[in-house]
């Protein structure tokens, strides 16, 4: 009995130390399937499009940004901070395998980003529609 | 016997009390500039002793790195930082939030390692605005041209003459002006 438990428990340690290691972290398909469950209760909702994602990726906001500005239109590309000049990693999973895979730093910089390109938060429409546009570019 | 005791505990107190107030600048002992000026060197507008401890906060280095480099804190006083980390969300004109957590543990790394020689009762919210900046970066040290180099920018792109400045080494010996 002692031994079992013994046993199962460092089989829990060794699952629980597996889940905290940021390498096993999630592929960027499960965060567009959690981005997908929240956009699901949005009437009307009929799916990401790659397209939609593509243009809203590329398009000049009012203030005369985009995304773009700072991830250049090729996010397989490395790219530039708009304000400060600092070199920012590409943003394209096939080229940068650290992207999309911690849902806590998806969150963070969409809010970020969004507040600074848009003036507000995107919906989960947007931001599912440009990771399957993000998706479709090959390295 | 009592009384005695009273007393000196009473002494110990006012002498911790006293320790603790008591402006970290008085332990400046690198130059004698400015003294005698009744907030000591640059208006009491002075960066630390050491801007940057040798351990740094790991959280602080990824997070403030992100879009700049991550400004070491003895540049600013305490009460600069707390102002910086309290406004994220709209960081000089940029969205820079944090989560509770992340900004508690930055904020501490920064007020503790903040300038000790800050006298002022000033807390600028930029670098650039200090005194001692000003004076290190006038006409005589950085000429005009320097500043309008594109390579530059930016009086907050220290590194492109602080070649060390990630570090926070902002020694002459590491100077280096494009050109």
């Amino acid at each position: 009995m002692l031994q079992k438990l013994h046993t199962s428990g460092l089989a829990l340690m060794i699952v629980a130390g597996f889940a905290a290691q940021p390498a096993l972290a999630e592929a960027p398909n499960q965060i567009l399937d959690s981005i997908q469950t929240a956009a699901k209760n949005t009437p009307g909702f009929k799916g990401f499009s790659a397209a939609r994602g593509e243009s809203f990726f590329k398009a000049k906001q009012a203030n005369g940004l985009s995304c773009a500005s700072c991830h250049t239109d090729n996010p397989a590309a490395p790219g530039k901070h708009e304000k400060t000049g600092k070199a920012i990693e590409p943003l394209a999973p096939s080229a940068n395998a650290q992207r999309f895979a911690d849902p806590a730093k998806v969150e963070k910089w969409f809010k970020r980003n969004c507040n600074d390109v848009l003036a507000r938060v995107c919906t989960p429409q947007e931001q599912g529609d440009v990771l399957s546009y993000l998706l479709t570019i090959k390295n | 016997m009592s009384l005695s005791h009273k007393k000196l505990s009473g002494l110990a107190i006012a002498m911790l009390a006293m320790s603790l107030s008591m402006p970290a600048a008085q332990a400046d002992d690198d130059d004698n500039e400015g003294r005698g000026s009744r907030h000591g060197k640059y208006g009491g507008e002075d960066r630390g002793r050491q801007v940057q401890p040798a351990q740094v906060n790991a959280k602080w280095q990824k997070e403030c790195s992100s879009c700049h480099i991550a400004y070491a804190p003895g540049l600013l006083p305490a009460e600069s930082w707390r102002k910086v980390m309290g406004g994220l969300n709209k960081h000089f004109g940029t969205d820079a939030s944090l989560t509770a957590q992340e900004n508690q543990e930055i904020t501490d790394f920064l007020v503790n390692n903040a300038s000790n020689r800050w006298t002022a009762p000033t807390a600028p919210l930029q670098i650039s605005e200090t005194a001692w900046f000003k004076r290190k970066h006038d006409s005589h040290e950085v000429p005009a041209a320097v500043w309008k180099n594109p390579l530059v920018k930016s009086p907050a792109n220290c590194q492109a003459c602080h070649t060390q400045a990630e570090r926070g080494d902002f020694s002459e010996r590491n100077i280096k002006m494009p050109r």
